[in-house]
Formats: structure tokens, C-alpha cells, sequence
């Protein structure tokens, strides 16, 4: 394939901005916000396969690898979590936790 | 050639797919365009040389942490109120202002941009890849797997019932 890496960085650019402003909107909503951070992490996993696409060699792929192991451990955490607030509170939505407002 | 138009229609419905994610109302939704964007995304690895990568996404991402989100979505009935409440008007000014910002600076760097170095793009095989994750990084593969033990001890914390 013979896209120049830019074109890829800058795909990255617009899914980790689509992110971020996923969790920015939706910060009243636990699980859209979740949503948000998979997006985030899977731009930053297309920069770093693209990197190793351009200078060949396997590192970046085993970042994506691990990144890919830390994303399913942070996932499995916050659904636990999740789960826990709706037991506490019968809601996902931020707003219904401020206790330690001050 | 043929490669290429096929990168740009992917990078099309991936983002698409997540435009259609982050603005959809009810969160079942959103996860199924998510797992859209994600399928489109495992391709786009797939061309960029990464076949183990692309097939970790659609099993790990597609298969098991969308999953995930759609058993914990049902668990909990957080479908049931049809609509979610949905992001005011408000809420996405910041977020609008940030893809502003986001947009200039790919412009900005699209005027100034020095001619990359052609790609080589030659894949890495499995053999290459697998060397390298157990021979030079074999002390992250085991620190990964004290990571999920922890995540999993976590879970299991946070999740038992009292």
C-alpha cells in the first residue's frame, strides 16, 4: 500500500478528537464516556501500527498488543464499577454521585 | 492502486461510524456503530502490514469489550428509558470548539508538511512480531499478565454482591 503515513496520522487526528468530544458531551453519561475512551485508544493503536508500517519494524504492533491488553483490563474495572453505582444508586449518570461536593 | 481507494472507503466508514456513535441516543446503538468503525478499523490495520493486529481487534474489541458493554447496557435495563437523556446543547460547545482546534491544526500542518520518506509498508509476519513480543519484551508480556490478574481480582471485588 502506498499511503503516505501522514494521511494515517491525521485518520488518527479526527477518531481521538471524535473521542474526546464524546467525552466531553457526554460526561452526564458513565457509559458513553467509556465509549469515548475506547475511541481515544484505538487512534492512538492506528498511530502506532502505522508507525511500524513505515519504518518496518514490529515494535509499534506490540504496543497496539499491549495496549490492547490494558484497554480490556481498564474496560473490565469501570463495568465492574458501573455496575456497583447502579447498585448504589439504581444510575449511571454523573450527576447523581456528587456526595463529596463540597 | 486498488489498496489505496480501498484505505480511504474504510477510513470513510470508520469515521462515519463513530460520528454515528457518538451522536446516536440510546447506547445499544452507539455500540453497534462502534463495532462498525471497529470492523472497518481491523481492515485498515489489515492493509497497514498488521494481520495479528487486525484479527486481536475484531476478536478483543469487537468480540469481547463491545460484548461487554452490551451484557453490562442489558444487565442493567440502562436501555429502558427508550431515549437517553442526551447531552444538552451546551455540552457540546467544548467539544465542537476542540474539533475546531483539532481541524486547524491538521491544516496547519497539511500547509507546512515536509515530504515524508516513502513508505516502505512491507507487512511484519507473525514470526517477526512473535520473536519480538517474547525475546525483547518478555518482561511486559509477564507484567500484562499481572496487570489482568489485578483487573480481574478488582472485578470481582467491586462486583460481589453483600
Amino acid at each position: 500500500m502506498t499511503v503516505p503515513l501522514y494521511h494515517v496520522l491525521v485518520l488518527a487526528a479526527i477518531l481521538f478528537a471524535l473521542g474526546l468530544a464524546c467525552v466531553i458531551a457526554w460526561r452526564a453519561n458513565v457509559i458513553m464516556m467509556l465509549i469515548g475512551i475506547e475511541i481515544m485508544l484505538n487512534a492512538v493503536m492506528l498511530t502506532f501500527v502505522g508507525g511500524s508500517a513505515q519504518w518496518g519494524i514490529a515494535d509499534g504492533q506490540l504496543f497496539s498488543l499491549m495496549l490492547m491488553a490494558l484497554t480490556s483490563a481498564e474496560v473490565s474495572l469501570a463495568l465492574a464499577m458501573v455496575v456497583y453505582l447502579h447498585r448504589r444508586k439504581q444510575s449511571v449518570n454523573t450527576d447523581d454521585f456528587n456526595s463529596m461536593n463540597g | 492502486m486498488i489498496e489505496n481507494v480501498v484505505f480511504y472507503i474504510l477510513a470513510g466508514v470508520t469515521v462515519t461510524g463513530t460520528i454515528c456513535a457518538i451522536t446516536a441516543r440510546q447506547a445499544v446503538r452507539a455500540i453497534v456503530y462502534l463495532v462498525t468503525s471497529f470492523f472497518a478499523l481491523a481492515l485498515i490495520f489489515y492493509l497497514l502490514g498488521a494481520p495479528l493486529v487486525a484479527a486481536f481487534e475484531v476478536i478483543i474489541y469487537a468480540g469481547a469489550i463491545m460484548v461487554l458493554f452490551l451484557f453490562v447496557i442489558m444487565m442493567l435495563e440502562l436501555a429502558r428509558p427508550e431515549k437517553l437523556p442526551g447531552p444538552r446543547l451546551a455540552d457540546w460547545w467544548p467539544a465542537l470548539l476542540l474539533m475546531l482546534a483539532t481541524a486547524g491544526s491538521v491544516v496547519l500542518l497539511a500547509s507546512v508538511r515536509q515530504p515524508l520518506p516513502q513508505a516502505g509498508f512491507h507487512g511484519i509476519s507473525v514470526r517477526e512480531f512473535s520473536q519480538a513480543l517474547f525475546q525483547r519484551y518478555g518482561v511486559a508480556v509477564e507484567l500484562i499478565s499481572m496487570q489482568l490478574l489485578f483487573a480481574l481480582v478488582g472485578a470481582l471485588f467491586l462486583g460481589r454482591r453483600r
